[in-house]
């Protein structure tokens, strides 16, 4: 038998879609694509959602995930067309010669049956291994994968231990049947950065000492490069570029792969504090009912008119509690909120029509943001109506104009969410609140669902409405390379405090303390071998462990 | 304490209000019937002064509030008074005819509970096709037929036309237990098809709904078979909607029994309520209301019980 494992020829996937309004029909997502994979090696696919990348991983277990269909070509697997192979052959795959990680471990476990009873069954139920040798194996890789207490941690159930955690154990899963391949699928993306880092150093480890092989499916070019040998990038179902992980990155080929590589171009020079702050934080301490702790202690911040403020922390830092603290969703135990030279009513009831208007906000998930049933014209129009009661021919110029600000055009104007991207529909969530004329916008992970492209034309956009409208942005953000690009202070939180604050410069010069240096230096560098360096010279640990 | 302990506790201490609060509806309620129970009894034989008398007799000259308190007290104690139109122990009347239609309804139970989740499974294995589209039309068309109808049909093809069970469904302490299973044989199946689809629906629903989730695409691609797949990692995130229907079913085949047992002239519970309300009997009514609220109440507990004990996160908090 010769070294390749995984051969696959002019695959073509296709789906039966279902538009509004439309009869059902057949499209292909994924048009001929080929690669060869050799045992023990790592190869990356990359691209942004809809690229298919996914698709083709599955491809590889002969499974098509909804109404997806294989429509064409090949998938060798150990020297046969799994394609044109038995069911009773297709269960023996599945399992045991190839496995599978999700990007969400937390979903992806069953949460009525214990981690271990999960992470032997495939081997079990493929008589690999007895179920006492299984367990032992189990064992063995949870310590490998650097799992807290791995003779007992198989004991608990999922909802029991961490995300990072979890889907380390998913890793397990997918090891434990000594299979001859891994799909890995985002498998770092859900976490924070410093646990990924941690998460991508434990599966690189996994991979090197158990010798499978591996699909790495990632939309991040930085990540996929400390851990592949070759990357394929795909736009669109079509792949784009196909070479080494050095030649990718140092020698890109195709336009598509050098914006992969060189995005977040943004320059934004830091501005200088102005005497006055359009908002004040002051000593706020907060806690959630039934809670008896508090999820913020003592928190003080000062955003300036037309500048941009960045909340930055993991998940659980407490970024987003302080952004329910100011728009008084969650009225805080201790401190004050000044806004425009007045004080704010802690409690959302006690605040004027006025305050609503000057304070508004984008979120994170723009399509949930937004009634489905309205029209973009309609969605924009209301804040015109209900806060300057503009009507008729007035509000619909004004939303237009809006529309120009946004980039979209008037085009739009009578289009439903449904029919928008996720990056066109984040800019008709901007576009509503920049019509209440804000003084200030808080963002929340306002582009963590946006592919980095887009995400990019998204900041770009913000700062260019910044300089026109004159507005200040309190952006809460776990991504450190949003935070450079776009802030001119930054406060970094962790675990309910501020770690650190002061302006972009400050906060981003060295000396550091240790959480801001675990932070800055966890974000994946797209360069090879940076993943060995920055674990060699961590101090701390990440909390997510 | 364990947080699933004092969910438990909050459970039953709710039950017990709602069983408190079904007492007084049941009470005011036979109170605000229209006629007189001394009239009725008397007939046309009453004078002012025997009806003044028997009133009297029944304590019906108290006021509300003093009798609905000694009723419910004794029906803690079990004593549930006596019938008023034969003057028998309702307790112990009653405690015969609701063996007998406990022992219909578990019978029924035992065989319609297990069937409708096996239907309900065998649909979600083959969502869509022949199989699936069968189960559903035959248990559709089942519910849908009124029971008395389908009653009187069995009980002509299988009863008058093939002689293989009894028409009437009579059993008494002298029958060998075979002999009953076979009297009680067309009530059980006309009670089975009546609740048949409901559960079997609900089960082939919550099945296929967690079927969407993540951990499922997990197990497929372990290599599970599809069945495996159903009954390792879909069945036991669905029990608790599952459990709640097959409550609500099994109530009612206590409770909803009366027509069932009325055609097939069963001595249970339904007729026993069916007899004494058009003789105005009030207590005897009030006795068997209270039985039925017991049940029902009980029950959707145990449904909830179950409900709370299936939800891993509460059974092993972090």
């Amino acid at each position: 038998m010769s070294d390749t494992l995984l051969k696959v020829r002019d695959l073509k996937i296709g789906a039966t879609v279902y538009p509004p309004g439309e009869k059902p029909h057949d499209i292909e997502i994924v048009h001929g694509v080929s690669f060869d994979l050799e045992r023990g090696k790592v190869l990356g696919l990359i691209g942004e959602s809809g690229a298919g990348k996914s698709t083709i991983g599955l491809a590889s277990m002969a499974y098509g995930r909804g109404g997806v269909k294989i429509t064409g070509g090949e998938v060798w697997v150990n020297g046969r067309d799994i394609l044109k192979t038995s069911l009773g052959d297709i269960r023996n795959l599945r399992g045991g010669e190839v496995t599978y990680v999700s990007q969400s471990a937390a979903a992806s476990f069953n949460p009525a049956k214990k981690i271990m009873d999960q992470v032997v069954e495939a081997a079990v139920e493929h008589k690999k291994f007895s179920r006492k040798e299984a367990e032992a194996r189990a064992r063995e890789l949870f310590a490998k994968l650097g799992l807290p207490d791995p003779d007992n941690i198989g004991e608990r159930y999922p909802h029991q231990v961490s995300g990072g955690q979890l889907q380390r154990c998913m890793t397990a899963l997918a090891l434990c049947p000594e299979p001859d391949l891994v799909v890995f699928d985002e498998p770092t993306t859900a976490l924070d950065v410093t646990t990924q880092i941690d998460v991508l150093m434990a599966i690189k480890e996994a991979i090197a000492d158990t010798g499978v092989a591996a699909l790495y499916i990632t939309h991040d070019l930085a990540v996929v490069a400390q851990v592949s040998d070759d990357i394929m990038v795909l736009r669109m179902g079509n792949t784009v570029e196909y070479g080494t992980t050095d030649q990718i990155i140092n020698n890109p080929q195709e336009d598509y792969t050098k914006a992969l590589v060189s995005v977040r171009s943004i320059e934004h020079e830091e501005k200088q504090p102005t005497p006055e702050a359009v908002l004040t934080v002051d000593g706020i301490t907060a806690r959630y009912k039934g809670l008896n702790f508090d999820v913020l202690h003592n928190v003080n911040v000062e955003l300036h008119p037309g500048q941009t403020l960045a909340i930055v922390g993991e998940s659980g830092s407490g970024k987003s509690t302080l952004a329910r603290v100011i728009t008084g969703l969650l009225p805080p135990r201790d401190g004050e909120i000044t806004f425009a030279g007045r004080k704010l009513s802690p409690d959302l009831k006690g605040r004027s029509r006025e305050d609503l208007r000057e304070l508004q906000m984008i979120y994170q998930m723009a399509d949930v943001a937004m009634n489905p049933r309205q029209t973009v014209g309609t969605i924009i129009g209301r804040p015109l109506e209900f806060y300057f009661n503009m009507r008729g021919a007035e509000k619909r110029k004004r939303i237009v104009e809006l529309l120009d600000e946004i980039e979209l055009g008037e085009k739009f104007i009578d289009r439903y969410p449904a029919e928008l991207s996720g990056g066109q529909k984040q800019r008709v969530c901007i576009a509503r609140s920049l019509a209440a004329k804000p003084k200030m916008i808080i963002c929340d992970e306002v582009t963590s669902a946006l592919d980095p492209l887009v995400a990019d034309g998204i900041l770009k956009l913000l700062l260019d409405l910044q300089k026109i409208e004159d507005v200040a942005y309190l952006f809460i953000t776990h991504d450190l390379a949003t935070v450079r690009a776009i802030s001119d202070s930054i406060a970094v939180m962790y675990q309910g405090r501020l770690a650190r604050y002061g302006s972009k410069s400050e906060v981003l010069t060295p000396p550091f303390d240790d959480y801001t240096d675990l932070l800055l230096s966890s974000v994946p560098e797209m360069h090879l071998g940076w993943l060995e360096e920055v674990v060699a010279h961590r101090k701390m640990e990440s909390a997510g462990n | 304490m364990h947080p699933i302990l004092k969910l438990v506790a909050q459970r039953l201490a709710l039950s017990a209000l709602l069983l408190l609060a079904a007492s007084v509806l049941i009470f005011a309620g036979t109170m605000i019937l229209p006629g007189d129970v001394a009239q009725s009894i008397l007939g046309q034989s009453a004078t002012p002064e025997s009806l003044a008398n028997l009133r009297e007799e029944l304590g019906l000259n108290e006021p509300a509030v003093t009798r609905y308190f000694n009723w419910l007290f004794g029906a803690l104690q079990g004593d549930l008074g006596t019938a008023l139109t034969n003057g028998r122990d309702i307790a112990e009347s009653l405690g015969e005819r609701l063996g007998n239609t406990l022992f219909l309804a578990f019978w029924a139970a035992i065989i319609s509970v297990p069937l409708a989740i096996l239907l309900g499974l065998i649909a979600v294995r083959y969502k869509d096709r022949w199989p699936d589209k069968l189960i559903s039309a035959v248990t559709l068309t089942s519910i849908s037929i009124p029971e008395f109808l389908i009653g009187y049909l069995l009980m002509f093809f299988l009863a008058v036309q093939l002689g293989w069970f009894p028409s009437i469904a009579m059993i008494n302490d002298d029958m060998g237990f075979f002999e009953k299973l076979r009297s009680i044989a067309l009530p059980v199946i006309v009670l089975t098809l009546v609740v048949l689809a409901h559960m079997m629906r609900m089960t082939r629903a919550a099945i296929l709904n967690v079927m969407q989730s993540a951990y499922v695409e997990t197990a497929e691609l372990k290599g599970l078979s599809t069945f495996m797949v159903i009954y390792r990692h879909a069945f036991p995130n669905a029990i608790a909607p599952i459990v709640n229907v097959v409550m609500l079913n099994l109530a009612y085949l206590v409770v909803g029994v009366v027509v069932v047992e009325v055609v097939f002239v069963y001595p249970g519970m339904g007729q026993y309520l069916v007899d004494h309300v058009s003789k105005r009997d009030v207590p005897v009514v009030q006795a068997c209301g209270l039985i039925f609220a017991a049940v029902y109440i009980g029950l959707n507990m145990i449904a909830d019980i179950v409900a709370i004990l299936a939800n891993p996160r509460l059974r092993h908090p972090k």
